[in-house]
């Protein structure tokens, strides 16, 4: 039944964060003193007033069922008088007035096989882009599967082994990059690595051609007519199969389970602590995308993170121990390759070589 | 039942949840699951996706906040031949309570797959697949019975996001949540009806952490900061080298700026060299804390890689002061959307945008006056662009 238009409302925005504060949340609001984190997943945090508010941090697929966020929801009630929160590594987090609910409320979520963990110096959360679940753009490859398997993998460094370090890990299917991996300790990015084909029926009718000629990095689009219907060209030497195109005008196919690839990257970084944010740099320019557990993927991936967990020091990121060690040493300690394909040959390449006779042998 | 599910079973296996087994649990009981379920086992078969690709849909009144999406095939996947997804605006800090989140789930269980995302990458709740049908019923009871509204998507101000701030934490140096909110509600109608050059958002961090990543995932960083002296509680440090605590290794020589002294178990900091790192205070969260003149850096210009690449936010406005109703950053947002609405091209974030005219144009645009604290360091090329000079006879 369609209702009169009249009697919507529009533009009511968001519920107001307010009504959502646990009280002790609210009575020390701003009045926060220190905090202290007591073990993997567990925070305190001290008021000025001397309250104090435990912290529950678990781990979730991100991708959910309403009967879990029902399940979440009863572990709230019983322990947290009904209020939770999310972080922005798709973390749940229940804040505790009472100690005596940490252990009970831990030992029900492990009952759930919801792992409580990702605080401190350990491995978060991972952040992925939609994949195969919902997405049209992706290269061969699902985020939620890589996501999956490789935190299977490094499980006990979310919930209890410390590194030097805490350590981001991201996955993004292709390179809109919405997993938003480029300033991830570690991230795994799904690339192609051959020119769209263009369906010369098709474009014509799909596609706007100059916001498609617009959309290429590199300008390898032209405007063509083939049997008297418009429709583009991709110069092939030009083009770096971004897929940009593809996203816009979907007659220039550009996804190919034969030749797309994943790639690995590491020593991004977004916190201003000690150095200035950077952007994570090449390390693996392709691996087999192999589902449905990405085995290539993952060790590469736990290489890293156990090459770090033993050359790093107490409080270096990955980025900046790589930037101490220097790349060269980088390569040898991991037993990765360094190729043609690691030196930068987009815009301002340049700027990456190396510019002086500091090198360590 | 549904078909076997020879790849996606392997991915209920190891110890982290599973996402194969949160929509098992779904499509014992929705079509639209179950169907969900064939298709990406179908793709984890062929290593290819099988949705077509996008389509514009909506509810009446608004142009964001909802992804068309339909299978490729659905004559084999009846159930997910609509497959649409809804942005839920996230309340600031993704606080939430039970009721609410209850309601949510009951409407969603009503009008669609039960699936959803907690949270997507922009912030918002992503319910995952309904049918163009539903979407209008659906939001109108999301709307009128839970109190939610749609995020934004397209071209406009899509969903703000923030840390935890002041609700929890010691170090937002301003309300992150209330930012959020009062920016979120000023800014309704921009956020559903988009008709700027692209996409644009604002993320607020509480301090140098970045805990939302701000300075990379927004186009407009608000990075809280503070202008005066780290408080310092002495007894607190003597209590950490008391316990053993290695402060000479682990703090003062981490230091970036080196401004930082320990004098018989008194610890000082030059506070004119610190560059407001963070490092110490994350170290040491007993005994230091941000300083009390506090505030935010603005800054412009984040994206990712798509079209000309990753792009760092850099700094705008050094240090401004944030009161309710924030009315300088308001009208910071109204100029950057005239000046980069009026000159862009088509489809070229603010970013990218600044890159190409330059940040002196764009600060003039702005009427901001050009400041040190804006770049890495002066440029390196003679090729100055004087805009002045004198000709023969003048
Ligand atoms: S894939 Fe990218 S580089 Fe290649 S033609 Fe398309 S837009 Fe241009
Ligand atoms: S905040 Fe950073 S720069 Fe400032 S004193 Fe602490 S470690 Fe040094």
């Amino acid at each position: 039944m369609e209702a009169s238009p009249k009697a919507r409302k529009l533009d009511i925005g968001p519920p107001d964060y307010r009504q959502f504060l646990h009280p002790v949340v609210k009575e020390n609001y701003g009045q926060w003193k220190y905090h202290e984190n007591l073990r993997p997943g567990v925070l305190v945090h001290v008021s000025e007033t001397g309250a104090e508010i435990y912290t529950v941090r678990a781990g979730s697929p991100r991708l959910v069922n309403i009967d879990f966020v029902r399940r979440i929801c009863d572990l709230a009630d019983r322990y947290a008088d009904g209020f939770l929160r999310f972080t922005s590594r798709n973390n749940i987090e229940f804040m505790l007035p009472n100690k005596e609910n940490i252990d009970p409320l831990i030992a029900e979520l492990e009952g759930m096989g919801i792992p409580v963990g990702g605080t401190g110096k350990i491995i978060h959360n991972m952040l992925h882009s939609q994949g195969w679940i919902h997405c049209h753009t992706p290269a061969s490859a699902d985020a939620s599967g890589i996501t999956k398997s490789v935190m299977d993998e490094l499980y006990e460094y979310f919930t209890a082994k410390e590194l030097p370090h805490r350590v981001k890990i991201a996955f993004a299917c292709c390179t809109a990059c919405c997993g938003g991996i480029f300033w991830s300790d570690i991230a795994i990015l799904a690339l192609h690595r051959r020119p769209p084909r263009v369906n010369h029926d098709y474009v014509w009718r799909v596609c706007e051609i100059p916001t498609t000629l617009a959309s290429c990095p590199v300008t390898a689009i032209k405007p063509t007519y083939v049997d008297g219907k418009t429709s583009v060209t991709i110069d092939e030497d030009k083009c770096v199969y971004c897929g940009n195109c593809y996203s816009i005008c979907s007659a220039c196919e550009i996804i190919d389970p034969v030749n797309d690839v994943l790639s690995i990257w590491a020593g991004g970084k977004l916190a201003n602590a000690r150095s200035e944010p950077m952007l994570a740099k090449l390390v693996v320019p392709s691996l087999p995308s192999n589902p449905p557990r990405w085995p290539e993927v993952v060790s590469a991936v736990k290489n890293i993170v156990e090459v770090y967990a033993q050359n790093a020091r107490k409080y270096e990121r990955l980025g900046e121990w790589i930037n101490r060690i220097g790349w060269p040493r980088f390569f040898e300690l991991t037993g990765f390759e360094f190729t043609k394909y690691h030196i930068d040959d987009f815009k301002h390449a340049g700027q990456t070589y190396k510019k002086s006779v500091q090198l360590k042998f | 039942m549904v078909d076997k599910t020879e790849m996606l079973d392997e991915l209920e296996k190891g110890p982290w949840p599973s996402f194969v087994s949160q929509i098992k649990e779904q499509a014992e009981k929705n079509p639209i699951s179950r169907d969900l379920l064939r298709q990406l086992e179908q793709s984890y078969k062929d290593k290819k996706l099988y949705w077509r690709h996008g389509g514009v849909v909506g509810v009446w009144g608004y142009g964001s906040g909802m992804i068309g999406r339909y299978s490729a095939r659905p004559d084999l996947f009846p159930g997910v031949a609509e497959f649409h997804t809804v942005r839920l605006n996230n309340p600031s800090g993704w606080f939430y309570n039970t009721k609410s989140l209850r309601q949510m789930c009951d409407i969603w269980e009503k009008y669609g797959s039960g699936l959803l995302y907690m949270h997507g990458m922009t912030g918002d709740i992503l319910l995952l697949g309904t049918t163009t049908e539903n979407l209008q019923p659906c939001f109108d009871e999301l709307s009128s019975e839970a109190s939610f509204d749609l995020g934004g998507s397209g071209p406009g101000i899509r969903t703000i996001s923030c840390c935890v701030g002041p609700a929890r934490c010691e170090w937002a140096c301003y309300d992150t949540l209330d930012v959020t909110y009062d920016l979120t509600m000023t800014f309704q109608s921009e956020m559903h009806r988009p008709s700027l050059p692209h996409k644009f958002k604002i993320k607020c961090s509480g301090c140098p952490n970045d805990c939302v990543g701000a300075i990379l995932r927004s186009d407009l960083p608000i990075i809280g900061t503070w202008r005066d002296t780290i408080q310092i509680d002495q007894e607190a440090v003597s209590e950490y080298i008391n316990g053993g605590f290695d402060i000479v290794s682990y703090v003062i020589n981490r230091c970036p700026t080196q401004c930082m002294r320990l004098t018989e178990k008194e610890l000082g900091i030059n506070d004119r060299e610190c560059s407001r790192c963070m490092h110490c205070i994350n170290v040491l969260p007993k005994a230091l804390r941000p300083g009390k003149e506090r505030g935010a850096t603005i800054l412009i210009g984040g994206k990712t890689q798509l079209v000309e690449g990753t792009i760092i936010s850099s700094v705008l406005i050094p240090f401004i002061k944030l009161t309710p109703p924030y009315q300088e950053i308001k009208d910071l947002v109204n100029k950057i959307w005239d000046f980069w609405g009026e000159y862009a091209r088509g489809r070229e974030r603010v970013g990218e945008f600044i890159q190409r005219i330059g940040l002196g144009d764009f600060l003039e645009g702005m009427g901001i006056e050009p400041n040190p604290y804006m770049v890495a360091h002066p440029r390196e090329n003679p090729h100055i662009k004087f805009e002045e000079y004198y000709r023969e006879g003048d």
